[in-house]
Parts: C-alpha cells; sequence; structure tokens
C-alpha cells in the first residue's frame, strides 16, 4: 500500500505504484482541475506541488504530474488547485482575475500552482516559477503582470517561515499548518517506502528516480513492469579539498540550490536557465540525465567537461566519458546503477547552449569548456559537445590540439577545424547537420570569448 | 469587466471536454492512423488487436451506416480510408474498449499492409486543384509594368503552424431514447458536427444534440477538424447503445489533424520613381493537404489581404489550392490572410534592399487611403494612414530607426533590427452566407436572465461580451445573466465561432433578442403609468426619468401576470455585404480593421541567437466594449504571430510523416519569449461601423503584427552583412539566422567585420 496526503486527506491505495499521478489525481481521484496537456512535461498544465520532509523541513516543489510516478509521491503531500481553493480566491487566483491572466484557461490551474509555489519558497523570481507553463492563448505579458502582484504580496515576508506566512495571509488553506506533523505521523506508521524496494536490484525491474524521461519514453510499460524506486538514494552535495561529490538522486534544482556550486560556477544560475523548467528541473536527477545517454543531454555534456567520475553500486568506478559505447548503449551492467558522482573543480568552466526555443528546449549544439591556462599557454582543457554524433562527445583531438598552444584567434580557428573533423552530426528536428557543425565552431569561439580568452 | 470565466478558470472547476462526469457504461476510444502517407491498403489485420483485453469492437468503413463522408465544401474526405490512404494519420479504424489504456493498446496491435504511392509534400509538384484556381485582379498590370521604374521578381516560402491549443481534440457521445445522440465535442462549429455526423449515420439532424460548454483553445483548429473525432464516438455509440468518449492523446493529435497551411508564392513587384507600388502580381502555391477541408475558404482570404493595408492600382492576384499527401490543413486565427500579407512584405523588403531605401519608406508611401479600392471592388474606409502616422508619433519611430543605425554602427557581434507592420484585416466570412446568428434569451419572473447562441466560448471572452450587451440593454447587473453552454437544440444552423466575427454576429442576435423584450416590458410599464415616458436604469423602472417604484423584478412579475412574453428568438444577418464569385468583386466585409506595430529586435551573430525587445502598436478598436478581453487578444495574437514567425516549424519528412510530432520537437513561446516590451496604444476611430458597439473584432488581427518581428530580423542580418542573401522562408529560426550570417558567401566578410572580436 502507497500513502500520501492528497490536499486535505490522507491516502492510502494499492494502484500501480508506476501510474502517473496525473490519471491518478483525474482519473481515480476526479480532481479535473489538474489538465492533461502533452504528457510529457512540456506544457504545466498538469502542474502539482509536492510537499516533503527534508533535513525534517517541509518542502514544496512543483512537479509535472503526468511524469510523476505514483510511488515518488509516497510519504509526501500533492497539491493540487482544489487543494489550494478556498470560500474565496486566494490573492494569487485574484492577481490572475484582477489583470486578466486567464484566456480559454486550460491552462490557468497549472499556473495558479506554480505561482502559490513561489509563495511557499524561497525563490525571489516568480517568472522563473512558471517557466515551465505554457499558454497557447499566449497572454503571457498579463501573466507577467499578476506575477508581479504576486511578488509584491511576500514583501513583508521577511525570515518568517513561508508556510505559516502563506496561511495567514490566505495564499494556502490553513490545513497548509498541520501538513508536516501529518507527514512525520505518516512515515512514522507506514515507514518511508511503504512496500518493497530492495537495496540490490533485481535483474529487469526498472530503476526510476525522477521519471522525467522514462515517462515520456514508455508510460504504458511502467504500468506493468515491476518499478524500483531511487527512495534511498542520497541527495547531498559535499565538496573535500577540491573534489565536489554528488548523491545519486541529486536533482537539477539541488544542484543549483547548492552553495558548493554556486560558489564555484558563478554563472550556474545562467546555465542552467537554459536547461528544461522549474517543474523538470525539481523532478530530473544528474545521474538520470546520464543514464538516459542523450546525445544531446545538458548535464552529461555539462559533466563531461568536468572528467567527472561516477560510482556504481557495487563500487566500480568509471570516467564519465567511458560510460557512452554507441547510441544509447552503455558500459553498464542491468544490476549496476549510480550511487556517487563525483568530480574535481575547474579552473575555468564555461557552458553553451542552443536551442530553437531560449529556454524549456531541447538543444540544437551544446558543448562546456573547463580549460586551464598559465601564462597564457593552455595547460590543460577538456571540451564536450552534444548534438554533434551519436553519444555525448569529448572533443579528444580538438584537446589535444589545443594542450600547450598559446590561445590567439588563429588557434581558435584552427580547433574548430580539429573539432569539425571529430564530429558527425545529422540532420533533424533540431537543426540540419551543417547548422550543427557551423554552431558547434561558433560556440567554441563563444567559450574563448566567454572566458576572456581571446 | 473581466471575463466572466476567470472565477471557475483561476479555481480549475471550469469544465471541458475531458472534465465531464461519466455516465455509466463509458466505453472509450482511439484511432487507428495510417502508417503510410498514400497508398492503397491490400489488407487490414485486427484480430490481434481484438484479443487485447479489455476491447469491445474496431470499427472500420465498412460499420459507417450512412455516408462515408465529412467533407465540408467538397466531398472528399472519408471518415475512415476504405481502400486509399491519403495521409500519414488518416483514421482506418476505431478501437473501443473498457478503457483508455486499453483502446490505446489495441491501437498498437493493428496491422496494415498498404502498397505504396509517391507522396507528395510540395504543393509546386502537386499534380491536381482541389477546387478551380482563382484571381483576383484590378486595373491592368501587363500595361503597368511599363510605367514603373523599378520591377523585382522573387518567391516565398511559408511554413505552416500547429494549432497547440492545450486542450486536445476530443468528443463524447452518449445515447439518447428514440436513437437520438448527445455529442458533447470540444469543437469551434456545432453545426458543423451536427451536419457531419448526420451525414455518417444517415440520421436527421434534429436527431443530434451537439453540446459545448467551452474549448481550451481552438485558434481555428477545432472548426471543422473537431468533426472526425464526434462522428467517430457517435458511430460506436450508435452501434453499441454504450456512451463513448474520445480525448485525444497530444500525439495522436499532432499526427492527425491539419494545421495552418503552408504557402509558396511567387511575386512581382513595380515601382515608380516616388516608390509608389504600380503594379504587384502574385501566384500562391497553398499546400492544402489531402482534402479540401477549410482550404478553399483560407485560399480565398489570401487573395482578399493579398495587398494588406496597401493600395496598388494594378494587381493580378492568383491562388490554386494544391492537393497534397499531409493531413487536411486548416483554419488558423488570421486564416490565410496572414499568409497573402506576408508575400506583399516580403515583395516591399526585396524592393527596398535592392533600391536602398527604408521598406518604412515605401510601406507608408502606399497605404490605402479612404475611398480608394481594394483588388475585390470593396472601397476602403481606411484608417491605415491615422494608426501609422500616430505608431510614428508616439513611438517616434525616426528616433528609432536612429538608435538602430547607432547601435549597429558601434557594436560588432549584436545587431539590432525595427521594422514596420501595418496590418488590414476584412472582418465578415468571406462567404456572405454565414454571415448570420440567433440568439434566443429568456428572462425569468425572478429577474434572472439566460442566453443561448451560436457562440463557442473559447477564450476570446465572446460570452463576456454578449453578458455585456444584454446588461446594457436590460440595464441590470451583470451577475443576473447567465450565459449557457452552446447546444444545437438550443441554436440551430449556427456558423461556427471563428473569423473573429463572433461576438459581432451573436452579440448583434442578442441585442436585437434583448430590445424586443425590452420593448415588450416598457409597454407593460407604460401602461400602468400612462402618458409617460419609460426607461429602465440600473434596476429601476423609471417614468419621465423619475422613480416609480418599482424594480425590474417588479416589473417583471406584471408583466409575467399580463401573459407577456418574456423569452426572444433573434436573428441577425449582417447588412450590406454581398460578393459576386464570378466577377470576384463585392462588398464582402462587414469592415476592415487596421494597426501598426514597430518591432525591434537584436541578434547575437555570434552564436545566432536573438530577441525580441519590442512591438509597440497603435490598433484600431473602434470603441472597445472590454479593454481587459481586447487587450488580452491583441497581446496573445502578437505573440502567437511571432512564434509563428520564429520559432514555430512545422516538419514532414519526404513520406509526408510528421516530425515536429510533440511539445518538445515543436516550440511555441514560453514566457521568455515574450518582448519585454508590448505597448498597446488605441486608435479611438469616430467613423461608424456594423461591430457590436461600435467595438471592432479583434480576435484574428493582431497575429499579423508579428509578421513583422520575420522583417526586424531580416534587417539585422543585413545589418550584420549587407548582402546576405536571406531568402524568403518562414520560420525564421535561429538556424535560418546563423546560416544567413555565416553562409560561404559571407564567411569572407566575416572576417573582415572581426566577429572574433566582442563587444563590451
Amino acid at each position: 500500500m502507497l500513502n500520501l496526503i492528497l490536499n486535505n486527506e490522507n491516502i492510502g491505495t494499492h494502484l500501480s505504484p508506476g501510474m502517473p499521478l496525473l490519471d491518478f489525481i483525474r482519473y481515480h481521484q476526479h480532481l479535473t482541475g489538474t489538465k492533461t496537456g502533452c504528457n510529457e512535461g512540456d506544457c504545466g498544465a498538469c502542474t502539482v506541488l509536492i510537499g516533503e520532509l527534508r533535513d525534517n523541513e517541509l518542502q514544496y516543489r512543483t512537479f509535472t504530474s503526468c511524469l510523476t510516478p505514483l510511488g515518488n509521491v509516497q510519504g509526501k503531500h500533492v497539491v493540487t488547485i482544489e487543494g489550494i481553493n478556498m470560500d474565496t480566491l486566494t490573492p494569487v487566483q485574484q492577481a490572475m482575475v484582477d489583470q486578466s491572466a486567464t484566456q480559454c484557461g486550460f491552462c490557468t490551474p497549472g499556473f495558479i500552482v506554480s505561482l502559490t509555489g513561489f509563495c511557499l519558497g524561497r525563490q525571489t523570481d516568480p517568472i522563473a516559477a512558471i517557466d515551465g507553463n505554457i499558454c497557447r492563448c499566449t497572454g503571457y505579458k498579463s501573466i507577467e503582470r499578476a506575477a508581479a502582484t504576486v511578488k509584491e504580496l511576500l514583501v513583508s515576508r521577511n525570515e518568517e517561515e513561508p508556510i505559516d506566512f502563506a496561511v495567514d495571509h490566505a495564499i494556502v488553506p490553513g490545513y497548509f499548518k498541520g501538513i508536516k506533523e501529518r507527514l512525520e505521523l505518516l512515515i512514522a506508521v507506514n515507514g518511508e517506502h511503504a512496500f518493497e524496494n530492495a537495496e540490490e536490484l533485481q535483474m529487469n525491474t526498472q530503476l526510476v528516480a525522477g521519471g522525467t524521461d522514462l515517462y515520456v519514453q514508455k508510460p504504458e510499460e511502467l504500468m506493468e513492469i515491476p518499478l524500483n524506486f531511487a527512495w534511498n538514494a542520497a541527495k547531498d552535495i559535499t565538496k573535500q579539498d577540491n573534489i565536489i561529490t554528488l548523491g545519486a538522486a541529486v536533482t537539477v534544482s539541488d544542484l543549483l540550490e547548492s552553495p558548493i556550486m554556486q560558489a564555484h560556477f558563478p554563472e550556474l544560475k545562467s546555465y542552467i536557465k537554459k536547461v528544461s523548467s522549474t517543474p523538470i528541473r525539481n523532478m530530473a536527477t544528474i545521474a538520470g540525465n546520464f543514464i538516459n545517454a542523450s546525445p544531446i543531454g545538458d548535464f552529461t555534456i555539462f559533466f563531461l567537461a568536468l572528467n567527472t567520475i561516477l560510482e556504481f553500486n557495487n563500487g566500480r568506478i568509471l570516467p564519465l566519458a567511458e560510460l557512452y559505447k554507441g547510441y544509447k548503449e552503455l558500459d553498464r551492467n542491468p544490476d549496476e546503477y549510480i550511487q556517487r558522482i563525483t568530480f574535481e573543480l575547474p579552473s575555468l568552466f564555461h557552458f553553451e547552449k542552443v536551442s530553437k526555443r531560449t529556454h524549456l528546449d531541447i538543444a540544437s549544439v551544446n558543448t562546456a569548456i573547463n580549460i586551464s591556462v598559465k601564462g597564457s599557454i593552455v595547460s590543460g582543457v577538456r571540451i564536450s559537445a552534444g548534438g554533434v554524433g551519436p553519444v555525448p562527445l569529448l572533443l579528444k583531438a580538438t584537446m589535444a590540439y589545443l594542450t600547450g598552444k598559446k590561445i590567439n584567434e588563429n588557434v581558435v580557428a584552427e580547433a574548430i577545424q580539429t573539432a569539425w573533423k571529430e564530429i558527425s552530426p545529422i540532420s533533424d528536428t533540431r537543426g540540419s547537420a551543417e547548422y550543427k557543425r557551423l554552431l558547434l565552431g561558433q560556440l567554441i569561439k563563444a567559450h574563448f570569448i566567454t572566458l576572456k580568452l581571446l | 469587466m473581466k471575463n466572466i470565466d476567470s472565477h471557475t478558470h483561476v479555481s480549475g472547476q471550469s469544465v471541458y471536454l475531458d472534465d465531464i462526469p461519466l455516465t455509466q457504461g463509458t466505453l472509450f476510444g482511439a484511432a487507428y492512423g495510417s502508417p503510410v502517407a498514400h497508398g492503397i491498403i491490400t489488407s487490414l489485420h485486427l484480430e490481434e488487436a481484438l484479443q487485447e483485453p479489455g476491447v469491445v469492437r474496431i470499427f472500420t468503413y465498412k460499420d459507417i451506416p450512412g455516408e462515408n463522408q465529412i467533407g465540408g465544401i467538397v466531398p472528399d474526405e472519408p471518415l475512415l480510408a476504405e481502400h486509399h490512404v491519403h495521409f500519414c494519420g488518416m483514421p482506418v479504424a476505431f478501437v473501443v474498449a473498457q478503457t483508455r489504456e486499453a483502446a490505446r493498446a489495441a491501437v498498437k496491435k493493428i496491422k496494415v499492409t498498404i502498397d505504396k504511392l509517391p507522396v507528395i509534400t510540395d504543393p509546386r509538384v502537386s499534380t491536381e486543384f482541389i477546387v478551380p484556381s482563382r484571381t483576383f485582379s484590378m486595373g491592368d498590370t501587363s500595361q503597368a509594368w511599363e510605367q514603373c521604374t523599378a520591377v523585382f521578381e522573387g518567391s516565398a516560402d511559408i511554413n505552416g503552424q500547429e494549432h497547440l491549443y492545450i486542450e486536445t481534440q476530443g468528443a463524447y457521445a452518449v445515447p439518447q431514447e428514440n436513437k437520438a445522440i448527445r455529442i458533447y465535442s470540444s469543437t469551434q462549429g456545432p453545426t458543423a458536427v451536427q451536419r457531419a455526423t448526420s451525414r455518417v449515420l444517415g440520421l436527421p439532424m434534429h436527431q443530434l444534440e451537439v453540446a459545448v460548454t467551452r474549448l481550451g483553445g481552438g485558434f481555428g483548429g477545432k472548426e471543422d477538424q473537431a468533426n472526425t473525432w464526434a462522428a467517430l464516438c457517435a458511430l460506436a455509440a450508435w452501434h453499441l447503445k454504450k456512451p463513448v468518449k474520445y480525448a485525444l492523446h497530444r500525439m495522436e493529435d499532432m499526427a492527425m489533424t491539419g494545421k495552418r497551411n503552408p504557402y509558396v508564392a511567387d511575386f512581382k513587384i513595380g515601382l515608380d520613381a516616388s516608390l509608389k507600388i504600380i503594379a504587384y502580381e502574385v501566384t500562391f502555391f497553398q499546400n492544402a493537404g489531402a482534402s479540401a477541408d477549410l482550404s478553399p475558404a483560407v485560399m480565398a482570404r489570401t487573395l482578399f489581404h493579398c495587398t494588406n493595408a496597401y493600395f496598388i492600382p494594378h494587381v493580378k492576384a492568383t491562388a490554386h489550392c494544391c492537393r497534397t499527401h499531409l493531413p487536411p490543413n486548416t483554419a488558423f486565427r488570421g486564416f490565410g490572410g496572414p499568409q497573402g500579407m506576408f508575400v506583399i512584405e516580403a515583395a516591399i523588403a526585396l524592393a527596398a534592399e535592392k533600391l536602398q531605401v527604408a521598406a518604412t519608406v515605401i510601406q507608408k508611401a502606399n497605404l490605402i487611403k479612404p475611398g480608394e479600392e481594394f483588388p475585390y471592388g470593396q472601397i476602403a474606409h481606411s484608417e491605415a494612414h491615422n494608426s501609422w502616422d500616430k505608431a510614428a508619433e508616439l513611438y517616434k519611430l525616426e528616433e528609432l530607426q536612429q538608435a538602430v543605425k547607432t547601435f549597429n554602427a558601434n557594436n560588432k557581434l549584436y545587431k539590432k533590427g525595427i521594422a514596420c507592420m501595418p496590418i488590414c484585416f476584412g472582418i465578415s466570412f468571406t462567404n456572405t452566407l454565414m454571415n448570420n446568428a440567433r440568439a434566443l434569451v429568456h428572462v425569468y419572473t425572478d429577474g434572472s436572465v439566460g442566453i443561448s447562441t451560436g457562440a463557442v466560448e473559447m477564450g476570446q471572452g465572446v460570452n463576456t461580451k454578449i453578458l455585456q450587451v444584454a446588461a446594457s440593454v436590460f440595464s441590470i447587473s451583470p451577475d443576473k445573466i447567465k450565459i449557457n453552454p452552446t447546444n444545437t437544440y438550443h441554436i440551430a444552423n449556427t456558423s461556427p465561432s471563428a473569423a473573429s466575427a463572433t461576438a459581432d454576429l451573436n452579440g448583434k442576435a442578442t441585442l436585437i433578442a434583448c430590445n424586443a423584450i425590452l420593448t415588450r416590458l416598457t409597454q407593460v410599464a407604460a401602461d400602468c403609468f400612462p402618458d409617460t415616458t419609460i426607461t429602465i436604469k440600473n434596476e429601476q423602472v423609471l417614468a419621465d426619468g423619475q422613480p416609480t417604484g418599482w424594480d425590474w423584478k417588479r416589473l417583471l412579475s406584471e408583466a409575467f401576470t399580463r401573459r407577456v412574453n418574456l423569452s426572444e428568438h433573434a436573428h441577425y444577418a449582417t447588412p450590406e455585404i454581398h460578393f459576386d464569385n464570378n466577377k470576384e468583386k463585392g462588398h464582402p466585409f462587414a469592415y476592415h480593421v487596421y494597426g501598426t506595430a514597430i518591432l525591434e529586435v537584436t541578434i547575437d551573430c555570434l552564436r545566432g541567437i536573438y530577441t525580441t525587445d519590442a512591438v509597440k502598436v497603435v490598433h484600431d478598436f473602434g470603441a472597445s466594449m472590454n479593454t481587459d478581453i481586447d487587450r488580452g487578444q491583441i497581446e496573445g495574437g502578437i505573440v502567437q504571430g511571432i512564434g509563428w514567425m520564429t520559432m514555430e516549424e512545422v516538419v514532414y519528412d519526404k513520406e509526408g510523416r510528421l516530425r515536429s510530432n510533440a511539445l518538445s520537437t515543436y516550440k511555441v513561446p514560453d514566457i521568455y519569449a515574450v518582448p519585454p516590451v508590448l505597448e498597446i496604444e488605441a486608435l479611438q476611430t469616430k467613423q461608424d461601423n456594423l461591430a457590436i458597439f461600435r467595438s471592432k473584432a479583434v480576435g484574428e488581427p493582431p497575429l499579423m503584427y508579428g509578421i513583422g518581428v520575420w522583417f526586424a530580423l531580416r534587417n539585422a542580418i543585413l545589418a550584420y552583412h549587407p548582402s546576405a542573401e536571406i531568402p524568403f522562408t518562414t520560420p525564421m529560426t535561429p538556424e535560418k539566422v546563423l546560416m544567413a550570417l555565416y553562409s560561404k558567401k559571407i564567411m569572407e566578410h566575416a572576417k573582415e567585420a572581426g566577429y572574433m572580436a566582442i563587444d563590451q
């Protein structure tokens, strides 16, 4: 049995833990305010809030319920638009009404949930909170105005606890104040993970972490097959000397919010802004991005340049660069899963990504560079490139060419020529092969220009 | 006044198709679409699919009791493929099962063998025109070229656009007694659904009740294309005598439905020394897809708007409706108008580039003036100059242009572009007979009012506007009025909610109905307060302007007692309009909407990416009756137009398979894609017009402001390299920008320009 709190109700269910949360909400709980839009986490119509106890704190994040397995909300608080509604409109709802920020209305509950989530956290940019919500009536200007009003609501909050503040200001119903205790009790009674989740994976079971890729690929299959959830996997980010270690369940949002990462990657926020959307970042794990093996995975490219080392559950150590053997083909046994990710702090680092739509899109080409320069001579360099071959690439020939060189325009031009020889892009919806070739060259230039090496 | 649905919208209580509580015993459908774009079915194997648990039955064309035909304009569209398949995704079979999951699982088990035939995706190589080609002409272009000092020829290739309403298509058919069927449909055209289903089932229309509460977006995509799903569900419900529902999965919707018609066009433009456009010839090849659908009507509007907001004395415009093997393309906000406008703007941009003048100079010199004639014979009550001049003055166009020049002179890696986009859009269905509507108004004895019309609410706020009409006529509080779901049992023979005309047509019908009731009520009061002039104001009955002590409710009570009819069904047909299809001349539009937008962009010449920085508009509202709703329509339309011109790229492969088949591969604007500056100033016009309360239609026209972003991007690229070759191909994706900036020819220039440097 799987236990959760849905809005103000404790629920136990024997339904398949592989069922998408969206279907559970709409078709089993008959809460129809959460809408089905795209079934792949790309529109935000199905956005819900997931409240989770972490380090003894109740933390709410937005999830797209279409990609969330029911199993992943075990021991958590799931909030739909119905769980936000009160007798009168909340100030978030009122702001959307006042700014005429709703046209056909189909995307609206998703926006309300995202903006309410903003009020329950400590983020400062309300627009970022709705970066995963698509409005096809394209009424974004009025939504922007509503979001600005919502931000104003929090001006007087200061250090007050966000949930208490939100209840006191009728942004969410009063029952939110009791959720933390209820979740603690729920977990105490049922265990954090109420059904079997073996430490050792059995053959033929599918490991599910965030679900953001698996539920795009094969949602029907996941309803039928045995699943293992990554509940026990570590979510911590630690630093020892100049080595950073990520637990296997670290999400993109965890990475973004990590003081360690922020300290060593000053541009982290701008890089991550270009990667998917807030709810997807809340769900997706870095390890999942590696195992997905997309040739264009943003974090695969990011971490490839960092000389990242993977540690599997059986203790085997493998450099990330050696994980990829061919298109979606990995050096990994079926019973192996990532337990730890480590990398050495870079000297100079930069990440570039270009996609058809600047945000919430898959890259046409992405690339990262990790470079050390001593007295204008390149002493060490790693350059990764995505979207230009069957696997995420490390541009080894280009790296070899650059090492020991003094950087100038001719050297960079020659490096690009070298890179062109070691890539094999194909034409697809993200661009023609010719474009990707040209674009990678431009982005390599952009690395050197942005890092002020040119 | 705020949208009357906004409270239920923000609390998630608005009901869309998939939210309707299910009747017990409801079954679920899923369509099997052809995996091949063109071919002959040699065998269809359903056996394995029928073995799937939960499958109840699989329907094919053989199960159709009436006619296997849903074509609205031309009968060329079977509901289910018989022997030929004409596009990838063409419905071949309809699985009905006990659950959604079972129906979808069974679809995957269907096997078909198809002998493939050649696939045509390019309208230029199409071998068949679906309807006879049409030509609009004025003056004599063949003689006019001699008067020109400069003549330019070119071509344009305009991509389609996926509607991507966030609520997918769907229907729910529930059998009623005496073989009637109630169909809930996510449709803009309840009557179209009723008509198509009637034909397929061989049932009279009065047996089919089509009900629509609202749509989660339509944009034209649910004007005719909702028919298929409704007819399939009704077919299954008719056979099984059980309710059948089908809400499409996103990928089914994208693969099986048509989009905005792509066009290719060849043009020739001639100007005299004073930059007056003397002659314009254009030939449009419309990519209609596999069947006519609404393409013939879309094609007509392309011709109507081929000169946009300009007066050109000699025009010859021809359009061909080309059959290809894509899903049947269809209505999309603007309905062919935007494609026609893009081509004339391309012709002007080409002329401007060759003549080394700013396009704005040519644009302004040729704006249509009041009293001048459109190529189809209608005389313009033009606001083109007024809106252009107001925009130029208000937003300081010359200063903006100078600032862009200065920026570009001082920056190597970033270039700005600016463009103006005047618009002129005709309001009315171009098929004159469709310009009529009905309203049914009931006033209840407690003073509350219920209104039914043929209008379908899909976010455009039409129900709010209709409510405003009634509240204004009766002078009662809006909360006394309810707008009922659209239903073919209440309002018959409706035109679809389309052509921006829904509020005008249904609003006017409501106005007539309310006035009729008001007249009767006033008479009741006049009988009780003889020799006075009766008015009703703020729910009070006034005699000669003085309170009578009667309120609205008292008046109704009196009227009811006197057996006065408190209901009215009214009909409105747009006056003045006519069109002669043989001469291609007439007065097809009730009025035109004008406006001018100034658009500014910045491109990153290193990466080929760009931002839309500002869109500043002067828009001809007439006299807006609801500025909240109209502003939303304009802002939304502009951004949707920008999406069409920039990132929204419909991609089919040579086999006719849709490659941009999900939200991950077809990108619509997100909140960051919206211009940071979006200013709208009203051109409040004094001229009388046929709009409801003189509040001009606002649904479609603003989309066309977005076209300007393409030309602003082009100007920015030209600022980087003045002789960059930029084909008139849409959308202008980052790929197209980068390829234009760094095409081989340009590489040499780029080196000279020192693109390796960066500006701080």
